[in-house]
């Protein structure tokens, strides 16, 4: 996929993201995460930001604007319930009003797949994809791949290459049709060499998604249906909620899906012992995850939020083009 | 004095198994004579067009376009729609009839073809199969035929109940024109916007697949075989845009075993992948969809085994702003009037080495035949003076900015095309000149 024709800075999909630029941003993270309030505070002072949600959203919205705001930038948030988007203004229109009004950057999650293509193409503005549809959600891919290389024993976090997630597993189990995280994931993880293997029954699962994997990574992408087997050679594992409100007519056994694909201590325990559980949230506890599990010694959820603050600050930093991204914008 | 006289050009007329080297004269809006070189020498005319090098061809027909006149002329109208038509070297051109209103009744049918509207190419209309397009109640095809119906079709959507259709094709069947289908089951493809496969997966859009379309395909083909078991009668299925190998081969084993059907094959569709969606863009989105290599390779090998009987555009325009919105709200559909013949040449004729005469069959003489123009599609004295001249050798590139349509949604802006159409002639009159 080419991104030429977009803003540098802008952060669409992980798909076209070089490893030189995956090890850009976490080491940019590391460096704004290290430094005092006051010095991060003066790094994007007085820059706008615009966060334009259409859809709802707890985490994604909340850590990209206090990251923003922990930079010294002036946010504001647009959503599409109390503003002239409920009166039909087009995904173009707001984009060119939000950059009239100084905007130097979009962060957008969107219903439909593909909406920040065409809010950075309008715009010409640097926009950081937030959540398209069930696309892709390249901040979330970015957090979750520093909680890995943070809480995985023998992966040195400091070298970041081809080869940093070389025998790392990561299962991602359950509704990986819907999941703009698992997209992300799968394309983001095995460019550092890690094995994601897919789990999930085939109407979750189907077996387009190994079109997710890309001959250039070192890297895979595999599909295994059978959840214990796959827990099995996990190192990590990633549950995803079942996408009630994208499932269109799809009609799932709950029960069956509980006691096939439920991440549960007994399960953990005679699986994957080691695992360290992760969850992008929102997670539906007694559905896709019990909640000892969730609260357990081996989960990394909490920590992903956190993560998740770290990795907001360095794409927005990257977008606006300071703090050793000064040749990425122009 | 006579109209218009065509000299040393290369008159390619298959109908009349012509591929030789011939002079044309065209009066009075019919073929007059054609002759050796040099045998029309003492004829004068009106307009002399100096062919050298290029090939005379009749007139292009398109059985598949939309000119959206009533209702939505911000989009084309028939006078814009039938400029594209002409300077793509179409002289003839069948509407759908998916205007608003739709078309579907004798004053609606009319008003189209009324020449108030300005159409500057020969203009066919296929009224709706059923009232609204609703897919419940049948037209009243008798009297639509005497008004100039070539043809029922609801487009844009399927005849999906079987009653309904087993009922449009038993009518049509006593008129003797086709019922031409777009073959999509609407129960498989709610929410989807593109192709279903990988490349749909990876960009997170619902996919349509390969059986929402071979299932009507099929179910449709049956009813033909019932049809003619039952009823005596043989009706004749016209299966719009295919796009899947599973449906060409369906439709191929139909015309094996004797059946009424015939079918188009799109430009789009023997170009291009769902790869070509790219970045979610919405000149690529039409439907049907673009497909998979494999299946774009199986229209290929139609075109060239004969299973395919023509080339249709689906020529479909919407204004930008419709475009220019999420891929999934869209709407479907691209321009393709004036790439059609640029891109057969190129993929047909230089990729597969099709002969150029066979091109110009698959755009004239055989659609002529399916909606059964009497006098089109062949340039043999007495028939209609419609002419395409083109530069079969001409390597240009397609500029959408310099389109005759209204709308410039087209994957094809700055396409390499082979071909140029340097002169289009409907009933004896130049209304293109390249």
């Amino acid at each position: 996929m080419k991104t030429s024709g977009y803003a540098a800075g802008s952060l669409l999909t992980v798909a076209d993201l070089p490893v030189a630029e995956i090890a850009a941003i976490l080491a940019a993270t590391d460096r704004i995460e290290r430094m005092s309030d006051a010095d991060r505070a003066r790094m994007l002072a007085g820059r706008r930001i615009a966060l334009l949600f259409y859809e709802s959203s707890t985490r994604t919205r909340t850590s990209f604007e206090l990251a923003a705001k922990s930079l010294g930038a002036i946010t504001t948030l647009v959503s599409d319930k109390s503003s002239s988007i409920e009166k039909g203004e087009s995904l173009k229109d707001t984009g060119l009003t939000l950059r009239a009004l100084g905007a130097e950057c979009i962060i957008l999650r969107h219903p439909n797949s593909g909406a920040p293509y065409l809010l950075a193409k309008a715009t010409g503005l640097p926009v950081l994809n937030a959540g398209d549809g069930m696309h892709e959600h390249p901040s979330q891919a970015l957090l979750d791949l520093r909680t890995i290389l943070a809480r995985v024993p023998g992966v040195n976090a400091g070298r970041i290459d081809a080869k940093t997630l070389a025998g790392v597993t990561v299962v991602i189990t359950g509704d990986i049709l819907h999941s703009r995280v698992a997209r992300s994931n799968a394309m983001l993880l095995p460019k550092l060499g890690a094995r994601v293997l897919l789990c999930g029954p085939r109407e979750l699962l189907p077996e387009d998604a190994l079109g997710l994997g890309s001959a250039g990574n070192t890297g895979s992408v595999a599909i295994e249906r059978d959840f214990d087997t796959a827990l099995r050679r996990a190192q990590v594992v990633m549950m995803l909620r079942i996408q009630r409100e994208r499932l269109a007519g799809l009609e799932l056994d709950i029960g069956d899906y509980i006691a096939r694909y439920q991440l549960n201590e007994e399960r953990l325990a005679a699986c994957a012992p080691n695992a360290v559980v992760m969850h992008p949230g929102p997670m539906i506890r007694g559905m896709e995850i019990a909640g000892e599990v969730a609260d357990g010694p081996n989960s990394a959820i909490e920590e992903q939020v956190r993560h998740g603050l770290a990795v907001r600050t360095a794409l927005l930093v990257r977008a606006l083009g300071v703090g050793g991204f000064e040749s990425v914008t122009v | 004095m006579s109209d218009v006289l065509i000299l040393n050009g290369r008159l390619a007329d298959p109908a009349s198994g012509v591929d030789v080297e011939r002079d044309v004269l065209l009066q009075d809006g019919r073929v007059a004579a054609v002759e050796r070189p040099g045998g029309l020498a003492g004829a004068k005319a009106k307009e002399t067009i100096d062919a050298s090098g290029m090939i005379v061809a009749p007139g292009l027909v398109d059985v598949h376009v939309h000119l959206r006149e009533p209702g939505q002329t911000y989009k084309e109208s028939i006078a814009t729609g039938t400029a594209a038509a002409a300077a793509g070297g179409f002289t003839s051109v069948v509407a759908m009839p998916n205007t608003v209103p739709v078309n579907d009744s004798v004053a609606g049918l009319e008003w189209m073809l009324d020449a108030a509207r300005g159409a500057c190419v020969k203009l066919f209309a296929m009224p709706a199969a059923t009232f609204g397009s609703m897919g419940e109640e049948i037209t009243d095809f008798h009297e639509l035929a005497q008004a100039g119906a070539v043809g029922f079709t609801d487009d844009g959507k399927p005849v999906l109940h079987e009653r309904v259709m087993r009922r449009a094709l038993v009518a049509a069947a006593g008129i003797g024109v086709p019922v031409s289908q777009h073959a999509e089951d609407t129960r498989l493809t709610g929410g989807c916007s593109m192709n279903a496969g990988p490349v749909a997966f990876r960009l997170g859009l619902r996919g349509m697949t390969v059986e929402a379309e071979a299932r009507i395909v099929e179910r449709d083909i049956r009813l033909l075989r019932d049809i003619e078991r039952q009823d005596g009668l043989r009706p004749h299925l016209h299966v719009q845009h295919v796009s899947t190998a599973k449906a060409m081969s369906l439709i191929r084993e139909a015309k094996a075993a004797g059946l009424h059907v015939t079918c188009e094959v799109a430009p789009h569709h023997f170009t291009l992948t769902d790869e070509a969606v790219g970045d979610y863009d919405t000149n690529a989105k039409m439907n049907p969809p673009l497909r998979a290599e494999v299946d774009r390779m199986a229209m290929i090998a139609g075109l060239m085994d004969g299973t395919v009987d023509c080339i249709a555009t689906d020529h479909a325009p919407h204004a930008l702003f419709e475009k220019e919105q999420e891929f999934e709200r869209a709407p479907n559909g691209i321009t393709g009037l004036e790439t059609a013949l640029g891109l057969a040449l190129r993929v047909l004729h230089k990729g597969q080495g099709m002969t150029v005469s066979r091109v110009v069959e698959l755009m004239s003489a055989q659609p002529a035949g399916i909606v059964s123009l009497e006098g089109r599609g062949t340039l043999k004295v007495g028939s209609f003076g419609d002419v395409v001249v083109f530069d079969p050798a001409a390597e240009w590139r397609f500029e959408a900015k310099r389109s005759r349509s209204k709308s410039r949604n087209t994957p094809f802006d700055g396409a390499g095309m082979v071909g140029k159409v340097m002169a289009t002639i409907c009933e004896g009159r130049v209304v293109y000149r390249g």
